[in-house]
């Protein structure tokens, strides 16, 4: 894909949604462990808001900002929690950075991918390490621009930044919860993977096969 | 295998939920016209009043929207079950309960509810409605004494909304009813036990496991497991492991004052309750501490969790007056 447009946007969070939807129950029992276990239900609500409120949408006469600033208003909206500001900051943030653009070079597209990491950590003040969505999130953006720089397509990129969301995901086994909810269990969160960055892998998984 | 609930369907419970308390307290409250999750005290927000909007996740009835009325708090916005509302319908509260002399946002300490209500904040002062946030932090088991930024708001939000609210109602400034927010919840201390779990009405599935003869101290009120997990011990037991937590961070003196909640986690009954507080009012007289008020009952649940938690608020003659202050809400009455 050379050019992303919002036809292709709105194609891929639809492919979210549906993968997000089929991963539901994974992820409100890997929020059982550590958490309040419900978080595949929060995104759930969230992506499927998301998907009702482009299905209206002109797209031919839709900018992706627009597009993007329709999905974060009606994450946000649907979702609350944790997850909701953080998609939220996300799209809005991914949103801005391609303000003014028809359609997306591939350029653009991974810098709307940065800013969406961007937001996420920038919203919820964690950092590597603290076993969140950032651990899933930062890599993922980080290797696909790195893939990017070195000359490769975006559907490749997408690849690299699947591949770089699933190790980080898995590393979060291996964290001491630092921030959100599980926190406060300590130790007790050794061992369990961090529900946000699961899904962080799911949605970047959606992205890649939408798009590449 | 689905646990039982009385319910329709499982993504309409908040909303349903909502039809039938505005049905049963007309005069008491409604919501917010075009903001349905923003539900407004009919008679407590008046110009010059600091005003109180409290808020979080459903699923904890009668906590947040039980506490709305005059003398309380002016307005509550009301998440999903067990996740923090979105900025709008805090913003819509923050909008109904000004009268120009700021807006205090209280509510318990998780992540999720502080990146909404401090997003509402930020649009509030774009409306040019002054807020100030005071997180509630009573649970003790949540986070060692060094870090009590850190622990959650938990049942003791009763004590400290009950104190804060009195204080906007007695129309104290700006200043004052922060001061005397902060200071609530800097002296009320919850300790909860967890029995037996909770079940979200989207999933109908137990959210943590536990065996048929355990007990979770310290877990918290959306099943976040706790400190330390062992048998089931016997009444005074559990409740005497509440209090020397509890009195080992509140410090009493001989002659101090306290008031009690004994609070159930949704289906741990009245019997066991008062079993634990005759227990509670032991430990107290061993010590020379006097009891100005006691509640016993569903002040803060988590569904239909089984468990209880014991608050103690630590009294001086300030918030003694602001407990007694007289409040009228939907789900609680005083003085």
């Amino acid at each position: 894909m050379t050019s992303i447009d919002a036809a292709d946007l709105k194609r891929m969070f639809d492919a979210i949604a549906v993968a997000i939807e089929a991963d539901k129950d994974r992820l409100c029992q890997l929020d059982g462990v550590i958490g309040d276990a419900d978080h595949g239900i929060a995104m759930a609500l969230g992506f499927g808001a998301v998907r009702d409120a482009l299905a209206p949408l002109e797209l031919s006469a839709t900018e992706p900002t627009v597009l993007l600033n329709t999905a974060a208003k009606s994450f946000l909206n649907a979702v609350g929690a944790s997850s909701g500001p953080l998609y939220a900051t996300a799209f809005m943030r991914g949103a801005a950075a391609v303000k003014g653009k028809a359609t997306l070079a591939g350029a653009d597209f991974i810098a709307l991918l940065q800013a969406m990491a961007q937001g996420i950590q920038d919203r919820g003040k964690a950092e590597i390490g603290e076993k969140t969505m950032v651990d899933a999130w930062l890599p993922a953006a980080q290797a696909a621009a790195a893939a990017h720089a070195s000359g490769k397509t975006v559907s490749e990129s997408l690849a690299a930044a699947l591949q770089a969301a699933e190790r980080g995901a898995e590393a979060t086994k291996d964290m001491i919860a630092a921030k959100g909810r599980s926190s406060r269990l300590g130790e007790r969160s050794l061992g369990h993977i961090d529900p946000g960055a699961a899904s962080a892998v799911t949605v970047i998984g959606a992205m890649r096969k939408s798009l590449g | 295998m689905q646990t039982k609930k009385i319910i329709n369907d499982g993504n309409r419970t908040v909303d349903e939920m909502l039809d039938g308390i505005l049905a049963a307290h007309p005069r008491h409250l409604k919501s917010a016209e075009g903001s349905p999750r923003s539900i407004i005290a009919r008679d407590g927000p008046r110009q010059g009043k600091v005003g109180l909007v409290i808020g979080g996740g459903s699923g904890h009835e009668p906590t947040f929207l039980g506490f709305v009325g005059k003398g309380l708090a002016d307005a509550a916005a009301i998440g999903n079950v067990f996740a923090s509302p979105p900025p709008d319908p805090i913003l819509g509260c923050a909008k109904a309960a000004s009268g120009g002399a700021g807006v205090l946002f209280m509510y318990g300490n998780y992540a999720g509810d502080v990146m909404n209500f401090d997003m509402a904040a930020e649009m509030a002062a774009m409306d040019d409605i002054e807020v100030r946030t005071v997180l509630t932090t009573d649970d003790v088991a949540s986070a060692p004494r060094d870090q009590r930024q850190k622990r959650r708001g938990v049942a003791g939000n009763f004590f400290i909304f009950k104190a804060a609210g009195a204080a906007c109602d007695r129309m104290l400034s700006f200043d004052e009813c922060e001061r005397i927010a902060r200071k609530a919840n800097d002296h009320t201390f919850t300790m909860g036990v967890a029995l037996s779990p909770c079940s979200l009405p989207q999933t109908r599935r137990p959210n943590f496991e536990i065996g048929p003869d355990e007990m979770e101290i310290g877990m918290g009120i959306h099943g976040e497991p706790g400190i330390a997990r062992g048998k089931l011990k016997t009444a005074d037991e559990i409740t005497d492991e509440m209090l020397d937590k509890i009195f080992a961070e509140m410090a009493p003196a001989r002659g101090d004052k306290v008031a009690v909640l004994v609070n159930s986690l949704g289906s741990t009954p009245l019997m066991e309750l008062y079993i634990m507080n005759r227990r509670v009012k032991q430990r107290l007289d061993d010590i020379g501490v006097s009891v100005h008020a006691t509640w016993v009952g569903n002040y803060c649940t988590s569904l239909e969790m089984a468990g209880a938690s014991v608050t103690l608020m630590h009294l001086d003659a300030e918030l003694q007056t602001m407990l007694d202050h007289p409040c009228d809400c939907a789900m609680f009455r005083a003085g």
